[in-house]
């Protein structure tokens, strides 16, 4: 990849990390009021299920991991296993393409 | 106390030597005590002895250091001592490593003043305290001891990246306004093999013997990159 | 290079980064089938699901942690306080963590 496709890289990856800050924040947040308030699951997807703010929410934190994990993972495969190069790349792209659908299967699972 | 001393190059192996303890002794002095003493063969750099110059930069134990500035007093466990090449550089001889990439890193970095004026324009004005200055002077007192690129974890993880010291070089002409390269140095410096493989472990400042922060000068880096980037000028 | 903090906590940003990266298919697929949740959360009753889930829970906070010390040595201007970013990175994980168990 060019000097400017890893700079680009940098820029989304701590774009996304801002955003996941907020996500994750809220994120914790509720999974520990859940968990505390000891949540079945009918109550939980009750609370869930048709809220449109809830959705969009969880779709943006989607999205943001989606640009986040693969760029992350790309210096680790690098620096530790030594993996460069398009191969790399091309299986990240996967990796973020699958996330994305998996992803967004859950969002639609819990909150449409 | 007993002192391993690496020799050899890089399959070589480390070697015992029975060394006196001294009062005020620094690391510099034991290997100079080796050599002149016990095996004279022993290769190692030196130059000013004072703490100026860079040269006598080592591992002990583990850890890079100026030898003429380290007291063993400081350093020396349960009587022992382990004194190795600066890491990250491929070893010549024994304590000897070569310089050229830590060099070659830096020209590639753009690491060099590039100016405008000529000896028929007047002196530049730059204000000591405008802000671009402060930042400058905060990294210009590097003597390229190499002691910042053997700490740090990235040189030895990514052999193109080009290190702390020729990015933080970088940075001060950055923030010079009497230099010309501009755009060019910050193309030089983005990407895997410059500024946006940091991950600031911070161990370049942890070990600069000048106290100068590569890690602050690195992240300036970023912002500019990423400002040019931005503006669609990179 | 070894010892410090901010060395320590890089580590700890890698490990519990790859950690989550590993953690999240799954997690993406469990909620995907949400018809099934109630037998599912059944399954998460057991004591070794549940440390699993408070070590996922401890990974992100550090994470998030980790991740708030390296945005603010950034972006933010440098001063001398950079370095207890480290420290305060791990408090937030330990309190993260600290909330998850008492609630479990």
């Amino acid at each position: 990849m060019s000097f400017r496709g890893e700079a680009r890289l940098w820029i989304a990856q701590r774009a996304s990390a801002a955003v996941l800050a907020v996500c994750v924040a809220v994120h914790l947040v509720t999974i520990v009021y859940a968990v505390r308030s000891g949540l079945t699951a009918a109550e939980i997807l009750e609370r869930t299920r048709g809220s449109v703010a809830w959705f969009a929410f969880y779709s943006l934190f989607v999205l943001a991991v989606t640009v986040h994990a693969p760029i992350g993972l790309r210096s680790v495969l690098g620096e530790w296993l030594g993996w460069r190069g398009r191969s790399r790349d091309f299986v990240l792209l996967l990796c973020a393409a699958f996330l994305g659908w998996a992803g967004m299967r859950a969002v639609f699972g819990v909150f449409a | 106390m007993k002192v391993s001393v690496w020799r050899g190059g890089a399959d070589g192996a480390f070697q015992s030597f029975d060394v006196p303890r001294e009062a005020s002794q620094t690391v510099l002095d034991v290997v100079t005590h080796i050599q002149r003493a016990l095996d004279p063969t022993l290769a190692y750099r030196f130059a000013c002895r004072v703490g100026m110059c860079g040269s006598c930069a080592m591992m002990v134990n583990g850890v890079p250091r100026w030898t003429c500035r380290t007291h063993v007093d400081n350093v020396v466990q349960k009587d022992e001592l382990t004194i190795g090449p600066l890491r990250n550089l491929p070893i010549i001889r024994d304590l000897v490593t070569d310089m050229r990439e830590f060099f070659d890193k830096w020209a590639r970095a753009k690491g060099e003043f590039r100016g405008h004026a000529t000896r028929k324009d007047d002196f530049a004005q730059v204000r000591p305290d405008s802000p671009p200055r402060v930042q400058a002077d905060a990294g210009i007192e590097c003597i390229g001891c190499a002691v910042c690129y053997a700490a740090c974890d990235v040189v030895s993880w990514n052999p193109q990246y080009l290190g702390p010291a020729a990015l933080n070089r970088a940075w001060t002409l950055v923030r010079d306004e009497r230099d010309r390269a501009g755009l060019e140095r910050l193309r030089a410096v983005a990407g895997d093999a410059g500024c946006h493989a940091c991950h600031s472990h911070v161990s370049c400042t942890e070990r600069c013997p000048k106290k100068l922060s590569p890690t602050a000068a690195i992240a300036g880096l970023k912002r500019e990159v990423t400002k040019a980037a931005l503006r669609g000028d990179l | 290079m070894r010892q410090h903090a901010s060395y320590w906590v890089f580590v700890v940003h890698r490990v519990s980064g790859v950690a989550l990266a590993v953690f999240l298919p799954f997690h993406f697929w469990a909620l995907g089938n949400a018809l099934q949740l109630e037998g599912f959360l059944q399954w998460t009753q057991q004591p070794l699901v549940k440390l699993g889930e408070w070590l996922i829970v401890v990974a992100l906070a550090a994470h998030l942690g980790g991740g708030l010390r390296v945005l603010a040595l950034e972006f933010l201007p440098w001063r001398d306080w950079q370095k207890s970013l480290a420290a305060t990175a791990a408090a937030l994980a330990v309190a993260v963590g600290l909330a998850f168990a008492l609630a479990l």
